[in-house]
């Protein structure tokens, strides 16, 4: 053989296999479901192209509105995190008060908490019929409704500033001393060092949490469903256009998928250019030092930092006290009783069944591609792989309703009539969750010296078999870690499955939504009870798994 | 058992970049051969081509007579020792150097027996179950060793091995690596930048600079007799002074006067006349009182370093030579502001080309 036929040997190895495989699985998946959902919103459903929908999202109220709305619940939130997390996380690096690794705790779990158990267990507390309303009512008290704009907006901000929190923190606790010591030495006050110093090195920070906050609030569906009431966002909209049986409707839930897909899309794009291009590489060798405080102070600032947090975990304590609550129809009454676990157990064991047989496998196959793809990423690194790069990660701009509705309008005629399937929400479910383990996976896969494997193929091994003895041993721990948390994101989805469930495959967040709706409060309750536990103990687990090497964000 | 490795008129680029220029080589069975040059000009590419992690863009390279250019890094039976050792962190000393051998399918009672064997001529047969978290800098080195001589490799490749290691540790550990080399018989291409280490490591050495050898030699031929102004800049220290070579007889006689002012005749091997470059080492240069001939210059600095007197000297034309002199040959240490005269032995030094890439003498 010479020199010039090995070079031009076609290789079709493993490799190219599963990047073949993964190109083919995402555009039938996930690009032909979004062009099909584009084509849906500009076609007059006779062939012929039409403007019609958008033109009528823009001029009428009703439709555009619900941008105004997204827009102004998602920026207030941001703020309002933003005003709770970045003093938290400074109390809580630079003073020494009691309970940090409680807060803690307790926020990283109000983070994972099942998306909408916070507006579940404000309806529980101050809705209409709410036991703090009612406790009020008797002292003859009104309290403002919780429902429409104020009530999301309150639930929003105790379910993502943990976002700031946890970045902000993270990178206060990672500036070294000495950089804040050197503005000390050249003659800087203390509020003059945090504004000048402090503040623009965590700024990069900051801007990625605020942007998480924005994205998730803007995608976020249960929450402003079960408490907007008439108070409508995108995401809703998008669920009721598209759910309601009057034709004509796909088509403009279509476009308004569109627009929402196109807001999500420029704010990741402003991201991109405008903050993380100055991102402040910190490896502090001398943490910050802890202020020491009076007593008095102390007990102050860890009341503060502990209202805060509690008022951010109440929602999973009201869920659970109240899954044990007796209760008469949709009326809670007096005394505790298992009654709404036998209701759901006797009424709904499959949607249980049916969330954590489909998170399992749904959990396996991201594990599985999230550790080949990241791989190809890393080492393989090509033009093809640069595009199946953004296909992956795609759907980080792609809110759960949309996917949904995308792939109910690509898959429900043959030849792949998926719809009301397993299949499809395992599909949804694995679309959804795997950037996140690919990320995870890629930064992980940087941080293993490439000599390790090429010692390995060195001594005889081929490459496709170093990665299975060497490379995936060495990751597994990393990627667990991050399986757990989508594991936990996953039993937790909503969005997507109430798009996509069908009369058999319903799951235990889908049920929860529908109990609630319908006013049941208790099986809701009990319901949301397994996740809240279920979410526990896998944090628990992950604690294990991770030994605090991998952040939760 | 061992291969002579044959490299022919190789070439790596990266773009338009040339790490790798038309580099020829002809190793020999059990030899211990050195990649020697500055930061960035080529080893590690020329030694991950032959191991095959880089691919070869032009040119040849053998084992024997096998071509190796299109087999596989895993099938190409060399044994390689990485810079950072590259031990596998999630299998134990034992399982770390038994790796190879289960890949080549080895019987286990046969694993076993090469395992220990291995591990105790690297003198680490008591580590065998510590994880490589638990082991030391020095330690892990010999475990990368182990393993990769276990499975007795046609050639073994080294990349700066010693160089993650302290200095105490650098010199014991190249002395076990030359034993080893020496017992095992086994063709060794050892990649450094540490001239020190070339020099008390190797059979021969290749001076490389911009992915070019510059001279493939032995170590005292490449340190007496440099080929060119590179190698005699690079291996120890040298002065250049510029001259002329103001003629030349027929028995290549050559008169060559120093710009510093000093004329003498020696013999030349090229028939050349004109401008040229001297190099001197610093322990050539001959110190003599200042009324006796040679280049007038005056001590600039001293410092006494217990064996030898280092000296900066300046010379009549404002250039600044280092000579040395032994403490057993002397008396005194010369102070500052003595004027001097310096001379050499001919056959010591070596003249070059005005451009430096030829040696003449
Ligand atoms: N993958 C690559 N792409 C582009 N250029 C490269 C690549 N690998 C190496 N080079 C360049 O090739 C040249 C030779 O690199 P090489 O690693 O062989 O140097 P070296 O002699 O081993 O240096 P050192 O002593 O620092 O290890 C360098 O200029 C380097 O920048
Ligand atoms: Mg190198």
């Amino acid at each position: 053989m010479t020199a010039k036929a090995g070079k031009f040997k076609l290789r079709f190895d493993f490799w190219s296999i599963v990047k073949y495989t993964a190109i083919v699985l995402l555009i039938v998946f996930l690009v032909y479901p979004t062009f099909r959902l584009f084509f849906l919103s500009i076609s007059d459903n006779k062939g012929g192209f039409t403007l019609k929908y958008f033109k009528t999202f823009f001029t009428k109220a009703y439709y555009y509105r619900t941008l105004k709305n997204s827009f102004a619940t998602s920026g207030i939130t941001t703020v309002f995190a933003i005003l709770l997390g970045v003093p938290m996380a400074y109390i809580t690096t630079r003073y020494n008060i009691w309970l940090k690794k409680t807060i803690d705790i307790l926020v990283i779990m109000s983070l994972m908490s099942p998306p909408f158990i916070g507006a579940y267990s404000w309806i529980v507390l101050l809705g209409r019929n709410g036991f703090v309303t009612k406790l009020f009512e008797k002292i003859g008290i009104t309290i403002p409704p919780i429902y429409g704009f104020g009530g999301i907006v309150l639930v929003f901000t105790l379910k993502y500033f943990p976002y700031v929190y946890l970045y902000v923190s993270g990178a206060l606790k990672s500036i070294d001393r000495s950089l804040e010591e050197a503005a000390e030495n050249l003659g800087s006050g203390k509020l003059r060092r945090i504004l000048t110093i402090t503040l623009p090195v965590i700024m990069p920070t900051l801007g990625a949490s605020a942007i998480m906050v924005f994205m998730s609030s803007l995608a976020d569906f249960g929450t402003p469903m079960l408490i907007g009431e008439g108070y409508k966002v995108l995401p809703v909209l998008v669920y009721e256009e598209f759910m309601s049986e009057m034709g004509g409707n796909a088509n403009m839930a279509g476009a308004l998928s569109i627009i929402v897909i196109l807001c999500s899309t420029t704010v990741l794009l402003l991201q991109k250019y405008v903050i993380s291009r100055k991102n402040y590489m910190m490896n502090a060798t001398r943490p910050p030092a802890v202020i020491e405080v009076s007593k008095g102070k102390k007990l102050l600032l860890t009341s503060l930092c502990m209202f805060v947090t509690i008022l951010a975990f109440l929602p999973q304590v009201v869920v659970i006290v109240t899954s044990f609550i007796k209760t008469n129809g949709p009326i809670f009454v007096e005394g505790f009783s298992l009654g709404s676990y036998e209701k759901i157990f006797y009424k709904i064991p499959k949607n249980i069944a049916n969330t954590f047989i489909f998170s399992f496998i749904a959990i396996a196959i991201i594990v599985v591609f999230g550790m080949l793809l990241s791989y190809l990423f890393v080492k393989r690194k090509s033009k093809t792989t640069g595009m199946l790069d953004v296909l992956v990660m795609l759907p980080y701009v792609i809110p759960g309703a949309v996917l949904g509705v995308s792939m109910l309008v690509a898959f429900n005629k043959p030849p792949l009539m998926l719809s009301g399937t397993a299949a499809i929400m395992i599909i949804a479910y694995v679309i959804r969750k795997m950037p996140h383990t690919v990320r995870s996976s890629t930064a992980i896969l940087y941080q293993i010296d490439p000599s390790i494997e090429e010692a390995s193929i060195n001594l005889g091994v081929s490459p496709m078999k170093t990665f299975f003895k060497i490379t995936a041993p060495m990751m597994a721990p990393g990627v667990l870690s991050g399986a757990i948390l989508s594991w936990i994101t996953t039993i937790n989805e909503l969005s997507s499955s109430i798009m996509l469930y069908g009369g058999k495959t319903a799951t235990i967040s889908v049920s929860i939504y529908t109990e609630v709706v319908r006013s049941n409060y208790g099986t809701a309750a009990a319901l949301a009870s397994i996740l809240t536990v279920t979410t526990m103990l896998s944090l628990v687990l992950f604690n294990r798994v991770s030994k605090g090497k991998v952040s939760v964000v | 058992m061992s291969y002579n490795v044959k490299i022919c008129n190789v070439i790596k680029r990266y773009g338009d970049f040339t790490a790798v220029n038309d580099v020829s080589l002809d190793i020999k069975e059990g030899e211990f051969f050195t990649l020697l040059g500055p930061s960035g000009c080529g080893k590690t590419t020329l030694l991950r081509m032959i191991a095959g992690f880089n691919s070869i863009d032009e040119g040849k390279i053998f084992f024997g007579d096998k071509l190796i250019n299109n087999i596989d890094a895993h099938k190409r039976d060399v044994g390689m020792v990485f810079q950072n050792y590259a031990i596998f962190p999630h299998l134990n000393v034992y399982d770390n150097v038994a790796y190879g051998l289960k890949a080549r399918k080895v019987p286990k009672d046969e694993i076993h027996t090469r395992v220990m064997e291995a591990l105790k001529t690297v003198q680490i047969e008591d580590l065998k179950n510590r994880k490589p978290s638990e082991l030391s800098g020095g330690q892990q080195q010999r475990v990368a060793l182990a393993r990769a001589i276990v499975i007795k490799p046609g050639v073994l490749l080294m990349d700066e091995p010693l160089s993650n290691l302290d200095a105490k540790l650098r010199i014991q550990m190249r002395t076990v690596i030359r034993k080893l080399q020496k017992e095992l018989n086994i063709t060794t291409i050892y990649v450094t930048h540490d001239q020190e280490e070339a020099l008390a490591i190797s059979d021969r050495i290749a001076i490389m600079n911009k992915g070019r050898l510059m001279q493939v030699d032995k170590p005292t031929t490449i340190y007496q007799k440099p080929e060119n102004i590179f190698v005699a800049g690079f291996i120890g220290t040298s002065n250049f002074i510029d001259g002329t070579v103001t003629k030349i007889d027929g028995d290549m006689t050559a008169n060559i006067k120093l710009n510093a002012g000093l004329e003498f005749s020696m013999k030349l091997k090229k028939n050349i006349t004109g401008p040229v470059q001297i190099s001197i080492r610093p322990e050539q240069f001959i110190i003599k009182d200042a009324n006796e001939p040679g280049i007038s210059g005056e001590i600039q600095m001293y410092t006494f370093l217990g064996d030898f007197v280092a000296y900066e000297v300046e010379l009549s034309n404002g250039q600044t030579v280092n000579v040395n002199e032994y403490t057993k040959d002397i008396e005194f240490v010369r102070p500052i502001g003595e004027k001097v005269s310096l001379t050499f032995d001919t056959n010591k030094i070596n003249v070059f080309t005005q451009d430096g890439t030829e040696v003449v003498s």
